[in-house]
């Protein structure tokens, strides 16, 4: 069974790279039960949007 | 006819209309700075490596061969110079401030996040991240961001931003700062990891407060 701290690595190298399909199930069999890594998953996703934003707002700003 | 005798160089001339486009390059120079400041914190470092680069590319830009890579090859003209100028400012050598961060990176944090059976900690749970209409447009919200991202050990910082900011892809980070991809991944979870507790801390858990 997936732990938590592996779980969170795969959440984060989910946006690097694709999971293999095993690593796939082993992370949704983990997220379906456990609250606190399914937040982490979506503030990854979150993080990685205010990125972005990051640098569109910098940019209008500057001018 | 074949088209043996057509030149697969492209004309220099081409290249040199990059320079001709004033948003582009405009927005090139934003993020080149970031990425500098970043690097360096020092603004003055950072405005003189992004100046000396864009002189150097335009120079230069008869050695660069293709459209596509033009932004790859600025920002490695770039490093390069933050090398040299960082070379020149002693002040700035310690090479341990390039792993080190003011707080807790790592496997100190990893251990600090999670219990040893690999559970999260009691109290470091993510909680659930509010998104008030006023949060992340505001430009509060943007200098805490800032923060964050300075707070990150250089490392971390630099090899983040080549991902999320710059948006090169793996083989072309791996091959620039001469890292594996394993390490690189492992270095982005735990630039993230730092970014997330960061934010959590000084945003999200504040607004709710």
């Amino acid at each position: 069974m997936m732990k938590c701290k592996q779980a969170t690595q795969m959440l984060s190298e989910k946006l690097d790279r694709p999971l293999s399909a095993k690593e796939k199930i082993n992370l949704a069999m983990h997220t379906a039960i456990c609250g606190p890594c399914r937040q982490f998953g979506k503030q990854m996703e979150m993080i990685r949007g205010l990125s972005k934003s990051y640098s569109k707002a910098k940019e209008s700003d500057d001018k | 006819m074949t088209n043996a005798n057509v030149s697969v160089e492209i004309d220099s001339s081409a290249a040199v209309n990059i320079f001709q486009d004033t948003v582009f390059i405009e927005d090139l120079r934003t993020q080149m700075l970031k990425f500098a400041r970043l690097q360096v914190r020092d603004n003055q470092i950072a405005e003189d490596a992004v100046q000396e680069a864009m002189i150097s590319a335009y120079q230069n830009i008869d050695r660069f061969a293709r459209q596509a890579a033009f932004k790859t090859w600025v920002f490695s003209i770039l490093k390069n110079k933050i090398i040299d100028l960082l070379r020149k400012e002693k002040r700035h050598t310690a090479a341990s401030q390039l792993e080190d961060g003011p707080n807790l990176n790592g496997d100190a944090l990893i251990e600090h996040l999670f219990e040893e059976n690999g559970h999260w900690q009691k109290d470091e749970r993510p909680k659930k991240w509010d998104q008030p209409e006023h949060g992340v447009e505001n430009t509060h919200f943007w200098r805490i961001f800032d923060a964050c991202l300075d707070a990150l050990p250089a490392k971390y910082g630099r090899l983040f931003m080549m991902r999320e900011f710059l948006e090169m892809d793996t083989p072309e980070i791996c091959h620039n700062e001469e890292v594996t991809v394993s390490s690189l991944n492992v270095t982005l979870y735990r630039a993230r990891l730092r970014l997330r507790e960061c934010l959590e801390d000084h945003w999200f858990q504040k607004e709710t407060s």
